[in-house]
Formats: C-alpha cells, sequence, structure tokens
C-alpha cells in the first residue's frame, strides 16, 4: 500500500462532518469543527444550521473563520446577536443537536480539560485559555463530538480538571449531576474514532485510521483501551477531499 | 466638539489605579485597543478586569503589568494563538489572581448586574470542575469586597424539586470600555455585526466611556432606533479613535492583521522580547497615531480595509506570511 493522498487533518474533517446528520443545529468552535460543519454543508448535509457562541445563527460562510467572533461568520447569517442570545435563546433552551468540543486532555468517559495541567489547580505547570464555551456546550448541547490529538498524555486515566463534564463516573452520573441531557457521542483522534458503551459510558475503539492497527491506538492511551470491535476508518472519498480542498479551505488556515 | 465627547488620553485618565473595569469585544473583534495601550502608558496598575473571551487587550495589560485580579472564561486569540502567552506566564509564575468561569456564566453574571438582579440561574457548570473548584480562596474573595463572597451556589428550584440550577453572582464594574463603528456625541451607539456581550456589559457598569471609528449625526442613528439597544443616557464618555481596535478586527470597517498579531504572538514569548514590543508599539510611541505609524501606517492599514460586499478583507493574506 502506498502512501494515502490525504493528510491528517484531511481525514479528520471528513469523520467529522459524517457524524452530523442534515438539519441539525450545529454550535461549532474554531479550526477543525469549521472544515467539518462546512463540508457536511457541501455534502451530505446541506440543510444543517451552524451557530458561533459570539452571537450569529446559519451563516453562509464564504471564507474560513479564524474565530468564532470573525468578521467572515457574519457572512450570510440569518440571525446576528451576541453571546446572551446563543447560550440563553438556543443552547440552554436545549436547541443545539450536536456541540463540537476539544481540549488538552480526554479521559475515559469523555470529560475534557482546557483549563490547566497540574495537580494543584491554584498552582498549574501549565495553564491553557480556560473554558470559554467548552463548558456550557458540554453542559447543554444534545451531544457532543470530541476532537483531540491522540497521544498517551492526552488521554490519561483522569484529567487534571474537569472543564466540560462528558459522562463524569460513567454509568448515570451524567444525570445524576442534573445535567438533563446531553453527553459526548464520539471522539475523532489523529488515530482512531472512539464511541461510548450505552451501560457503562466507557469510552471503545471504534475504528483505527488507514496505516494503523488497534494495538497501536491502545499504545498511544493512558487508561486500557477496549479494541474488539474496532474497524478500519473508511478513507475520504475524492469528492470529499476536492471538496475540502477547493471549497472549504482553499486558503490553507486550518488544512494542512 | 460638544456633549460627551473626550479626547482619548483624558478618557483613559479617568481610571484610577485598583478599578473594576470590562473591555467590550471578543477574541479577534472590537477590542478598544487605543485605550488599552494608553492605560499602559498611564502605567496604571492593580486593574481588576472582568470578561468572557477577551483576547490580547487582556493579554498586553496584564503582561505590562497593569492587572492584580481577573475573573474570565477564556483568554486566548483562537487560531491566531490558542493560549495568550502573558496571561499563560502571570498565571504559571503565581503573578495575578483569577478565578475560572464559562463564557455563558460571565456573560449571565453582566446580565444580572445590568438588570439590577443579585444573581442569575443557569443550568450550566453542572458536574464540571468550574462548578466544584475556585480559583480564590476565602481569604483572597474576603480581601476585596468587590469579589463575590462566593464563587456561585447550587439549588433546587423552589416550584420544581426535580430541578437544580446554579446561580452565578452578578457584576458590577466601575468602568465598561467599548469599541462600536458609530457614535454620536450625546452618546448614542451603533454596533454592526455581532453584539458579543458588549449590551450587558456597558449596563452593569457604573461609567460606559465608547471609543468609536466614526462619530456621526444624531438623526442618522434615530432613523433606526432598533439598532440602537444601549440607552444614549448610560453613556458618559465618547472618543472619536479612528482603527481604535487594531490590531483586531472591526465588522464593515477593517480585518484583523496577521502580520501584526504574528508578531505579537511570535515575539512575546519571553520577558525581554515582550519589552521590546511594548517599547516599539505602545510605550516608545506618543499616541495612537503614532501607533498607527509604527505598525506600518496607511500601507499596512490599506491592507485591511472591508470590502463593502463582505464587510472584512476577502483577499486578506492570512497564513504563510
Amino acid at each position: 500500500m502506498g502512501a494515502p493522498d490525504y493528510t491528517l487533518t484531511e481525514l479528520m474533517a471528513v469523520v467529522a462532518a459524517r457524524e452530523i446528520v442534515d438539519g441539525e443545529v450545529v454550535f461549532a468552535g474554531t479550526g477543525l469543527p469549521m472544515l467539518g460543519v462546512m463540508l457536511a454543508q457541501r455534502t451530505h448535509a446541506p440543510n444543517g444550521i451552524v451557530i458561533f457562541e459570539a452571537g450569529t445563527m446559519a451563516s453562509q460562510l464564504a471564507h474560513l473563520p479564524m474565530s468564532v467572533g470573525d468578521p467572515r461568520v457574519m457572512r450570510g447569517a440569518a440571525t446576528a446577536a451576541g453571546l446572551l442570545e446563543v447560550f440563553t435563546y438556543v443552547l440552554q433552551a436545549g436547541r443545539v443537536d450536536v456541540g463540537f468540543l476539544s481540549g488538552a486532555q480526554v479521559d475515559r468517559f469523555g470529560n475534557i480539560n482546557s483549563t490547566s495541567i497540574g495537580s494543584d489547580y491554584r498552582r498549574p505547570s501549565v495553564r491553557f485559555s480556560g473554558s470559554g464555551g467548552a463548558c456550557d456546550i458540554a453542559c447543554l448541547a444534545n451531544r457532543t463530538i470530541i476532537i483531540a490529538k491522540h497521544e498517551k498524555r492526552r488521554f490519561p486515566e483522569r484529567v487534571d480538571y474537569i472543564t466540560s463534564p462528558g459522562w463524569l463516573e460513567g454509568g448515570d452520573s451524567r444525570r445524576r449531576s442534573g445535567l438533563g441531557r446531553g453527553g459526548p457521542s464520539v471522539v475523532v483522534t489523529t488515530m482512531g474514532v472512539m464511541r461510548f458503551r450505552p451501560d457503562t459510558k466507557a469510552v471503545y475503539l471504534a475504528s483505527y485510521h488507514p496505516g494503523l492497527t488497534p494495538r497501536a491506538v491502545a499504545d498511544a492511551t493512558g487508561f486500557t483501551l477496549d479494541i474488539k470491535d474496532a474497524t478500519e476508518t473508511a478513507p475520504p472519498t475524492q469528492q470529499e477531499l476536492r471538496i475540502l480542498r477547493e471549497e472549504v479551505d482553499p486558503e490553507r488556515i486550518f488544512l494542512k | 466638539m460638544a456633549g460627551k465627547v473626550i479626547d482619548l488620553h483624558a478618557a483613559a485618565a479617568l481610571v484610577p489605579h485598583g478599578a473594576t473595569i470590562s473591555f467590550g469585544g471578543f477574541t479577534t473583534q472590537r477590542h478598544p485597543m487605543a485605550f488599552v495601550y494608553e492605560l499602559i502608558r498611564l502605567k496604571k496598575r492593580d486593574l481588576y478586569l472582568f470578561g468572557h473571551s477577551p483576547g490580547g487587550d487582556w493579554d498586553i495589560l496584564i503582561g505590562a503589568g497593569c492587572v492584580k485580579r481577573v475573573e474570565l472564561a477564556y483568554e486566548a486569540d483562537e487560531a491566531f494563538n490558542t493560549v495568550g502567552p502573558r496571561w499563560r506566564q502571570a498565571v504559571e509564575r503565581g503573578e495575578i489572581e483569577w478565578e475560572d468561569y464559562s463564557n455563558f456564566t460571565m456573560v449571565a453574571r453582566f446580565t444580572a448586574g445590568a438588570m439590577g438582579i443579585p444573581f442569575m440561574p443557569v443550568r450550566s457548570l453542572l458536574g464540571s470542575d468550574l462548578l466544584r473548584k475556585a480559583a480564590l480562596v476565602p481569604k483572597q474573595r474576603k480581601a476585596d469586597s468587590r469579589t463575590s463572597p462566593k464563587k456561585l451556589h447550587v439549588m433546587t428550584s423552589p416550584f420544581d424539586p426535580r430541578e437544580k440550577v446554579v446561580l452565578v453572582p452578578a457584576i458590577h464594574t466601575d468602568f465598561a470600555v467599548l469599541h462600536v463603528q458609530k457614535a454620536t456625541t450625546n452618546g448614542m451607539v451603533r454596533i454592526e455585526g455581532q453584539t458579543f456581550a458588549d449590551i450587558q456589559q456597558a449596563l452593569c457598569a457604573d461609567t460606559v466611556i465608547v471609543t468609536a471609528e466614526e462619530l456621526v449625526d444624531e438623526d442618522t442613528l434615530r432613523r433606526e432606533p432598533e439598532r440602537n439597544p444601549i440607552p444614549f443616557f448610560t453613556v458618559h464618555h465618547v472618543c472619536n479613535v479612528p482603527y481604535g481596535a487594531h490590531p483586531y478586527a472591526v465588522y464593515n470597517y477593517y480585518d484583523y492583521d496577521p502580520v501584526q498579531l504574528k508578531e505579537y504572538h511570535e515575539g512575546v514569548r519571553d520577558d525581554a522580547s515582550f519589552q521590546d514590543y511594548l517599547g516599539k508599539y505602545v510605550c516608545g510611541v506618543k499616541d495612537h497615531n503614532e501607533y498607527l505609524e509604527a505598525v506600518g501606517g496607511e500601507k499596512r492599514l490599506s491592507t485591511l480595509e472591508a470590502s463593502p460586499a463582505f464587510g472584512y478583507s476577502p483577499n486578506l493574506k492570512r497564513r504563510r506570511l
């Protein structure tokens, strides 16, 4: 088998796009989620609606934004308002079908840390940006898609700080915490795709990216990864690659 | 100029050391940067900032040693840099006091302040460490009466025992400083594009200072009053500051400046190079006009000009600079 004719970023964008169902309201952040939602709108989900937390709804993006507050998200927007309108009337009221999340650490129950590294939160060894809207999306979207770089230290047994709650301790612990809906449905990583067992809410490897083995993915994970149901990730089609490269990100803002 | 118009230097000079402030904008758009640079030139100290998703406005103030305590959700420039370099360093070195919230809960807090109620119930934060952990310890909270004695409070709805909500405390600040597209001399404000949380931030502040790309006739704004959500009588001071948000974008006026943002984010990782940046663009220049010359003047700024069809610069080179 020769080298694939696509990059890892392209593969992840395609996998993320395939998670979006036509007609859904999608709450997207900067980077890969934007690639995924724009690709989905140009393929199987032309009626997908994209919401950016800084205040726009149903943008028809002509150029990739570099932030959710970018003037580019105004292009073709059906509504422009502020954070309050988006967070209250749309997200909290239960009108977001799917939200994207990412972070520095993800654990086996899909809890995410984007705040800091270290055992003492008040004296961290590494500080990140902080939640932004991530915690709110994790709590209030009807489901979430997690994007992550697959490295052992990024997939620890437990995250140092739960910025964005996933399935918490597994089982029904999320519901018991007072969160009435939502939870992560999938983790798209640089090595594969993980989903959650319906009863335990622990991740399992659903697919490994072409060129890898289930064992290689498990070895790059900081907890014991259930790999028994893993198959190979379907590679991008030529049409998906063409749309990504020519229509979604011709400036190569996020595509590598 | 009549009414509420003052110059930028005079406006920044109104801010005492130790004041509580929130700045308008969101990560890469409409921060009152010219005002922020003026605060740095005036060597303001011990500022206490409240924000949801600030960007380089906070980062450079923190780096310049102007800030003592912050309450925030996020501090970064998104795709230009996923963490504010001076914010990160200040936390890791123990040089700043902070409290973490989320964007929704910070905006809910501004809204409560703006509405004149003590707190706002939300359904967010449950299950997270934002709920369980506080960065500010009780002693720090007690030491400053402007900090809420409690980060938040979880309660059951008095109307339905199955409903759990999180109460987050209202914010009141001494100042809110916004950068907007248009204003009038008597304080009417027109924000074009996303409003972010500017309206709520203005309405929970004792003194509102607006810096505007242009001053326009009152009649112009009165023709569409539904687009003027901030009551003009709540705005105290207005400054005319073209390019007042540079290097960040102002919808319909100019785009963000990728060259300048790259210079900032790649250049300020260590203390010496941060001081070089400050010297070159802030402390070593007299005022905003000299700043605009220092970043490249008309030649640079013309590359950022917004196309009327888009509201930004569609052909702006943003990568591989």
